[in-house]
């Protein structure tokens, strides 16, 4: 197929446009849409997002101004789950959904990046409210503490956690 | 019901007689859900998964789906049973190499299935024959609807369904086909298509076999962003315009083989019966191959006596797992290729 601008060379860019309903197909080639200034956005693949993740939490962690007083090596990681950046960008998998939160920077630009620059849902909603994440994630941290308290025998720590659970049900 | 009790028949959804089935061979909608208040699977203790996979075990096996359920522990399977679960796309790969309580349920006509704690604690999906994505999207929708009712999902209002991977965040949803496209690989457009995917966020891989190399001109095309739009946008977009357009492509590229080169067409398909109605060996891969052609051959009329059915059921039934399943043990490559070559050559030479 020729490209429709130029009409030389072979298009190898096929938009797809919809507007008041209607769908117009177009197609150059890349030199044309460079010209014209046409951005074409390629699904990045995540692997290459993770690393690029991990880069910047490296650098912002190496001094400057803003982090004084933070020791460098004290690795950004969830309260709820112990996952960190680092051990994500290995299994690209995430360990809770407290991680949404407790990564909140880095993770909302990776996620617009493979998300074609969309950031909000705008689909289904639950009807029931989920009004008990927080109460979720504040049971989810107690059990991981009380878990570690009776793996280090620590009986009475264990016992006020209990009841602070016990509480919460 | 076993596995071992699905081995002799093909999947409702693989029978060929849903609209457009020639080309669209079925249509699939999944939803990736997890339960609020737990650690996502990677992060999950043995015994918080077992809770997980009783919990949803037990609310979905109580639906009304108009359907028998039945649940098959995946974790305690053995791994010929949880092969042909695969080779049905009844379970994922990843699922069945995955460790620790997990578990699928099915319908029984495998129209629905719903695996447990995979990579995210619930994976809901519905088939259908040929091209129905809107069909299996407001199925499924109602499905979810029902389970939300039993089960707290985790669900952020800015967003959406929280996943394990956040490629999935947001509807959770993945809509795919599964494509037969022998004429645009024949006449070296494939690119185009594959080209085309990637312009729109689509992903494409092949149907049968592991990997991306798609194997006898099959393509399964599925969405890749889940987030900014509403799931009926996704539903649309896709069953409305995308699908059809490559169905349109096809349609063209083979009307051009058939009035350009009948006989270059005819040639292929005819050597490809030829060779499964002799061949005394014959491989996974070569059978996927050649089966294309003669699939092909009978969607343009150029074969007489040929049932799509019969077509359909060989590329299921001589799977390595369905082969190995229907004889009751584990057989070497060798044995697999003499039985696979004998159970086609008697299926194409009575008809
Ligand atoms: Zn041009
Ligand atoms: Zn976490």
């Amino acid at each position: 197929m020729l490209c429709q601008s130029c009409k030389e060379r072979t298009a190898t860019i096929h938009l797809t446009e919809i507007s008041g309903g209607q769908r117009s197909e177009m197609h150059i080639c890349e030199q044309c849409a460079q010209e014209q200034g046409i951005v074409v956005k390629n699904q990045i693949p995540i692997n290459e997002l993770l690393s690029t993740l991990l880069s910047a939490q490296a650098e912002g962690q190496t001094g400057g101004a803003g982090t004084a007083g933070i020791d460098p090596s004290e690795e950004l990681s969830c309260p709820v789950c112990g996952m960190t950046l680092k051990k994500f960008s290995k299994t690209r998998l995430l360990g809770c959904p407290n991680d949404y939160i407790a990564f909140d920077e880095p993770l909302r630009s990776l996620i617009e990046r493979s998300q074609g620059g969309h950031s909000r849902h705008c689909g289904k909603t639950p009807s029931r409210a989920p009004s008990a994440m927080k109460n979720h994630m504040e049971m989810m941290n107690l059990r991981r503490q009380l878990e570690e308290a009776v793996k280090a025998e620590d009986y009475e720590t264990a016992a006020r956690i209990r009841d602070q659970m016990q509480q919460k049900l | 019901m076993r596995p071992s009790d699905l081995s002799n028949h093909i999947s409702q959804w693989f029978d060929g007689s849903g609209p457009g089935a020639d080309i669209v061979i079925s249509s699939r909608v999944r939803l990736a859900r997890n339960l609020g208040g737990f650690e996502f699977c990677s992060c999950l203790s043995f015994a918080r998964k077992r809770e997980v996979l009783y919990k949803l075990k037990e609310i979905i096996l109580g639906l009304d789906l108009g359907q028998d359920l039945f649940f098959i522990d995946v974790d305690n399977s053995s791994s010929l049973e949880q092969d042909l679960l695969v080779e049905r796309h009844l379970i994922s790969r990843q699922h069945a190499q995955a460790k620790g309580p997990r578990g699928a349920v099915i319908a029984c006509n495998e129209s629905f299935t719903a695996m447990i704690n995979e990579e995210d604690h619930l994976r809901i999906q519905v088939f259908k024959t040929g091209l129905q994505i809107k069909e299996c999207w407001e199925k499924i929708n109602r499905i979810d609807d029902l389970i939300e009712q039993q089960a707290e999902y985790a669900f952020d209002p800015e967003y959406g369904y929280l996943t394990a991977c956040p490629t999935n965040v947001g509807t959770g949803i993945r809509v795919s086909v599964m494509l037969h496209l022998p004429a645009l690989k024949m006449t070296g457009q494939i690119e185009k298509f594959y080209n085309a995917a990637k312009d729109t966020d689509l992903a494409v891989r092949g149907l049968f076999g592991e990997g991306t190399d798609a194997v006898g001109d099959f393509f399964q095309l599925s969405n890749q962003v889940t987030l900014g739009f509403s799931e009926q946008q996704i539903v649309e977009e896709f069953a409305g315009f995308i699908v059809p357009k490559i169905v349109e492509y096809e349609i063209m590229a083979r009307e051009k083989l058939l009035k350009a080169r009948p006989d270059m067409l005819d040639d292929k398909v005819q050597r490809a019966l030829g060779v499964l109605r002799s061949a005394r060996l014959i491989s996974s891969q070569e059978a996927l191959f050649l089966l294309s052609h003669v699939r092909m051959g009978v969607n343009l009329k150029r074969l007489e006596g040929i049932s799509m059915a019969t077509i359909n059921e060989l590329f299921m039934l001589t799977q390595p797992a369905h082969l190995q399943m229907r004889q009751g043990q584990e057989l070497d490559p060798d044995r697999r290729d003499a039985m696979r070559a004998q159970m086609i050559r008697s299926r194409l030479c009575q008809n």
